[in-house]
């Protein structure tokens, strides 16, 4: 399952070049001790772009919810449809959530709960993206 | 002066409000609409320039006025359903040059702006405030009910339309493309389509509450049922089918647990309304709808979708503010005509009026009981997307309509149509219109 490659951008060339090394790394205010995720160019709470720093996660997390594709608007994913797109919730903050194909999860076969640990896979371009898988 | 965005202060996004200050002072006295079409045919007279042209002008012969009469203008300068102009494909300028044309071309063909309209409508000669609303008619509706209120135009056409080009919505631009920027890669790389969001939160409700989808096949037969009666709208000028609880449960997967008729389906329209103050529109021809209240959520989840939590949480609140701004409560409201496209976001929605009494949770069951027009408690009586196709127009013209007594074969008979609330889209990211038969 070939993803779409990735051009980094200002704002989030700190995460994927992370993942490039493979380490996740999620944006965190310093100021509210908060972190936010996608990132954004001020914090959502305080409204500060001052004390935005990047902080490297545990990399571990839990499935909290997810749905099955059958019929994606994306061309280089449509080869492998059906599949799951989960939503991860890091153990780190909870409320900080991610997405995932979850790899070696069968489509509809997902243990919402369960716990999963954070992979580095290539895209189209070869630019990493962390994924994830659940942990036995 | 270039038309702006409406600003933030325009909108009522707050608890502890009180009262609206301009609570039945403002009232809707005509309705337009154009055909709907599946898709652009390329002709000139269809475009989505030509539509709105046309359904502002039905606006304007609905209620009775001169079109000098008319002083403001409100629309939504957005027009897509999905489809954008395709890159490697032409502008039709034989199309745009037929008309009064902006300096961009898109402009009445995959867009619009308040100037392409004022250029092509000469008999509008006195419009002197002009202003866009963010998305939807939800949000031009606000709009133009606090500029009434607030004087800043007396006499106000609202207009919100759509444009849908071939192929399938969302395939083009990024998703057919090898590489993304990193932004927007972080939502959309994982190939989710627009209903996933959605999907997800109504996998987490049935979770919570012990729900199952096909228990939606009730509100989906009921939707299309009531959208057969709208002569206004796609499925009742184009394919008048009946949709039955298994076509419905049979019907192949977008996004489990959202299948295709949970998708509302994309199509090209115009709707217009007339507003004015109430004082005024008691000349009219048609009898005033007056707004009791406008509400908005402006509410964004903490990460990348909103939680079971954060939905419930948020319509909880919306309820509150639509209840509090109009003085009423939940028993003044005679029927709903909350957001519908997808149909999985309706029931949080009405949960969070606490819609005939309904609680987190019990939505799905009120849908096994008699939600019709003709009983007791009628839900989504405009039929919503679902029945008359992605408008997001619907839920307001049947509110209008079935207050006014003049909603034909949708009329509802079950109850007496006095108050009605209509809006949406998101649990996170809506407007509401509270609408009454009376002032007070």
């Amino acid at each position: 399952m070939v993803k779409q490659g990735i051009v980094p951008d200002e704002l989030t060339k700190p995460f994927f070049d992370a993942a490039n090394d493979e380490r996740l790394v999620i944006q965190n205010c310093t100021a509210c001790d908060r972190l936010q995720h996608p990132p954004a160019p001020a914090c959502s709470q305080c409204g500060s772009g001052d004390g935005l720093e990047w902080k490297e996660m545990s990399g571990r997390g839990k499935i909290y919810n997810y749905g099955v594709v059958y019929d994606t608007p994306v061309r280089l994913l449509q080869v492998t449809q059906p599949f799951n797109v989960a939503v991860i919730m890091l153990d780190d903050d909870p409320g900080i959530q991610m997405y995932s194909h979850l790899p070696g999860t069968p489509p509809d076969d997902v243990p919402v709960g369960a716990s999963v640990e954070v992979i580095f896979e290539a895209t189209a371009n070869d630019q990493k993206v962390p994924e994830w898988r659940v942990v036995d | 002066m270039a038309t702006q965005l409406a600003p933030e202060s325009m909108y009522r996004n707050d608890e502890g409000m009180g009262i609206w200050e301009h609570r039945g002072k403002v009232a809707a006295v005509g309705v337009g609409h154009s055909p709907t079409a599946r898709r652009w045919d390329g002709k000139a007279e269809t475009s989505v320039g030509a539509w709105s042209i046309l359904a502002l002008r039905r606006a304007i012969e609905d209620a009775g006025v001169s079109p000098d009469q008319v002083d403001g203008l409100v629309i939504v300068p957005v027009t897509t359903t999905g489809a954008f102009w395709p890159e490697d494909t032409p502008v039709p300028m034989d199309i745009v040059n037929s008309f009064n044309r902006t300096g961009d071309p898109l402009d009445g063909i995959a867009q619009l702006s308040s100037e392409w309209l004022l250029n092509n409508m000469p008999e509008l000669t006195n419009v002197n405030f002009t202003m866009y609303g963010a998305g939807c008619m939800s949000n031009a509706l606000n709009v133009a009910s606090q500029a009434i209120g607030d004087g800043l135009t007396h006499t106000c056409l609202v207009l919100k339309a759509w444009h849908n080009l071939e192929g399938r919505y969302y395939q083009s631009g990024a998703n057919a493309h090898d590489a993304i920027p990193g932004t927007a890669a972080l939502k959309s790389l994982w190939g989710a389509p627009a209903c996933y969001g959605t999907a997800l939160q109504f996998a987490e409700y049935c979770r919570k509450y012990g729900k199952t989808h096909d228990m939606m096949a009730p509100f989906m037969t009921n939707s299309r049922r009531n959208g057969l009666m709208f002569p206004e709208g796609y499925w009742a000028q184009h394919r008048p089918e009946e949709l039955t609880a298994e076509d419905y449960e049979y019907a192949r997967w977008i996004a489990k647990p959202a299948n295709l008729f949970d998708n509302d389906i994309p199509i090209m329209m115009a709707g217009a309304y007339l507003f004015t103050t109430a004082e005024r529109a008691q000349d009219m021809k048609q009898k005033p709808v007056y707004i009791l209240n406008h509400a908005s959520s402006n509410a964004m989840p903490r990460s990348l979708t909103p939680t079971l939590d954060e939905v419930e949480a948020e319509t909880a609140k919306t309820g509150r503010k639509i209840y509090e701004g109009a003085g009423i409560t939940a028993a003044d409201l005679s029927f709903e005509n909350m957001y519908d496209g997808f149909t999985e976001f309706h029931q949080f929605h009405i949960e969070g009026l606490g819609y005939r009494g309904i609680k987190f949770g019990e939505a799905l069951d009120f849908y096994q009981t008699d939600i019709s027009i003709e009983g007791p408690n009628p839900v989504s009586p405009s039929g919503g997307n679902i029945g008359s196709g992605r408008s997001r127009v619907w839920l307001h013209t049947d509110s209008i309509q079935q207050l006014q007594g003049r909603a034909g074969a949708r009329q509802v008979t079950g109850v007496k149509p006095e108050i009605a609330v209509s809006g949406g889209p998101m649990p996170l990211g809506g407007n509401y219109t509270v609408w009454s038969a009376t002032p007070d």
